[in-house]
């Protein structure tokens, strides 16, 4: 055979491009079970190999979103064996808020090759936002127990929060937000189930797409509102909601 | 917003943010427009019934969805072409043609440019392998075969040439 047995690590490049025979690769990840180095050098790899798909990237037809979408509503989702969690949420909302970190960081906007240079602004303006809020903004968003509750506001931009309980934390991402003329900004609100309200913290009123974490624990929160308030935010919100999004569990 | 619908917008946030990468992809493996829509909606599909196995703490969720979508393309590219043709196009693709496509690949976006800089930097020892493996779906002994070189030596090249892109990847 062509496997030298002194070096099983060795086929691991080749099993991250799918370029082993189904018996070595059967072997290879029998040799991965046990070895722990190879699990993180797969998991590098497999970085690097996604980036040559990325290069790739082109438009889809719009038909085929429209016939995977409706394809899904008549699959059912498989789930992994392990102790019922209540509080989980169908769809892998680890794979959701995932997503939601690299909108947040810039990410999204990068794929978006059609506006480049454009994207490029946003994604450093998007990485300063997240490094101006420290490593807890990314530990949130990776956070096992991360969920994703999604919702368009009344203006049409699409908001997302992720909640970590065992973090006792929530951030916030927004995509397309509209400028605010005048001089306002957004505030976000933690809302408790009685109804009381707790500022949460504000986006700049420049809009378009803006991540935060939000200020102040999670505690009895069970929803997160926005609304326009003048610069410098209010104690008590003076204008309706644009949107409320539920994150009870 | 916790209805079953919720459930379902997530995942259309899911597919635009990577339906674009997976069709690039299955497009450039497949050479087919029709073949590469059928595995797009396979893969994604399969993404909204496996999600449950998405593991974060082993990388993104844009890494889990383009490793799934590679490893389609891949067995669809196997089964579609006759081994005979498969042959035909290792020796034709060794002859040279990797090389130029990363050369002409000097326009166009953000991305492809960094992504094919540092594949052109990586010398032909270790981007044939690499190219021939990922984006024509050989496996490492149909390599070996064309470059008439030791597959032991084929697969070492794959690792250290994917060691060196994403070094050149991450530096920036
Ligand atoms: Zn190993």
């Amino acid at each position: 055979m062509t496997t030298s047995p002194g070096d099983p690590h060795a086929a691991v490049g080749a099993y991250v491009l799918h370029a082993l025979p189904s018996a070595e690769e059967a072997a290879f990840e029998k040799h991965l079970a046990g070895c722990e180095a190879c699990r993180r050098e797969v998991d590098e790899l497999r970085r690097a190999a996604a980036r040559l798909a990325t290069a790739e990237s082109i438009d889809a037809p719009p038909e085929l979103r429209q016939r995977t979408l409706e394809r899904i509503r008549t699959v059912r989702q498989e789930h992994a064996p392990r102790p019922p969690r209540p509080h989980r949420r169908v769809m892998s909302m680890a794979l959701a808020a995932s997503l939601a970190a690299a909108a947040a960081l810039g990410g999204l906007a990068l794929w978006q090759h059609s506006e480049a240079d454009d994207a490029r602004a946003r994604a450093v303006q998007a990485e300063q936002q997240a490094r101006g809020n420290g490593t807890a903004f990314a530990d949130l968003l990776t956070a096992p127990d991360a969920t994703l509750h999604a919702g368009k506001l009344s203006d049409g931009a699409t908001a997302a929060v992720v909640v970590s309980q065992s973090q006792n934390r929530a951030a916030f991402t927004a995509r397309d937000l509209p400028a605010l003329t005048g001089n306002r900004v957004y505030e976000l609100w933690y809302a408790a189930e009685a109804g009381g309200l707790r500022p949460a913290g504000l986006l700049p009123g420049s809009g378009r797409d803006s991540a935060r974490l939000l200020e102040g624990p999670l505690g009895d929160a069970v929803a997160v509102g926005i609304t326009v308030e003048p610069a410098g935010g209010s104690a008590q919100p003076t204008s309706d909601p644009l949107g409320i999004i539920s994150i009870g569990t | 917003m916790r209805s079953a619908d919720g459930d379902h917008e997530a995942f259309a946030g899911v597919y635009d943010a990577l339906v674009g990468p997976v069709m690039g992809l299955a497009c450039r493996i497949l050479r087919n427009t029709a073949l590469a829509e059928e595995v797009t909606q396979d893969v994604m599909i399969e993404v909204w019934r496996t999600a449950d196995r998405y593991r974060p703490e082993r990388g993104t969720a844009r890494t889990w969805v383009l490793t799934l979508a590679h490893r389609r393309a891949v067995d669809r590219v196997r089964n579609v072409q006759a081994s005979a043709e498969r042959d035909r196009r290792a020796a034709l693709l060794s002859a040279g043609r990797p090389v130029d496509e990363v050369a002409e690949a000097v326009e166009g976006r953000d991305e492809r440019r960094r992504v094919y800089r540092c594949l052109g930097r990586l010398g032909s020892m270790h981007r044939v392998p690499l190219v021939l493996a990922f984006y024509e779906g050989f496996t490492y002994v149909e390599v070996a075969q064309a470059l008439s070189t030791p597959p032991g030596t084929v697969k070492s090249r794959m690792r250290a040439g994917l060691r060196l892109l994403r070094a050149c990847l991450e530096d920036g």
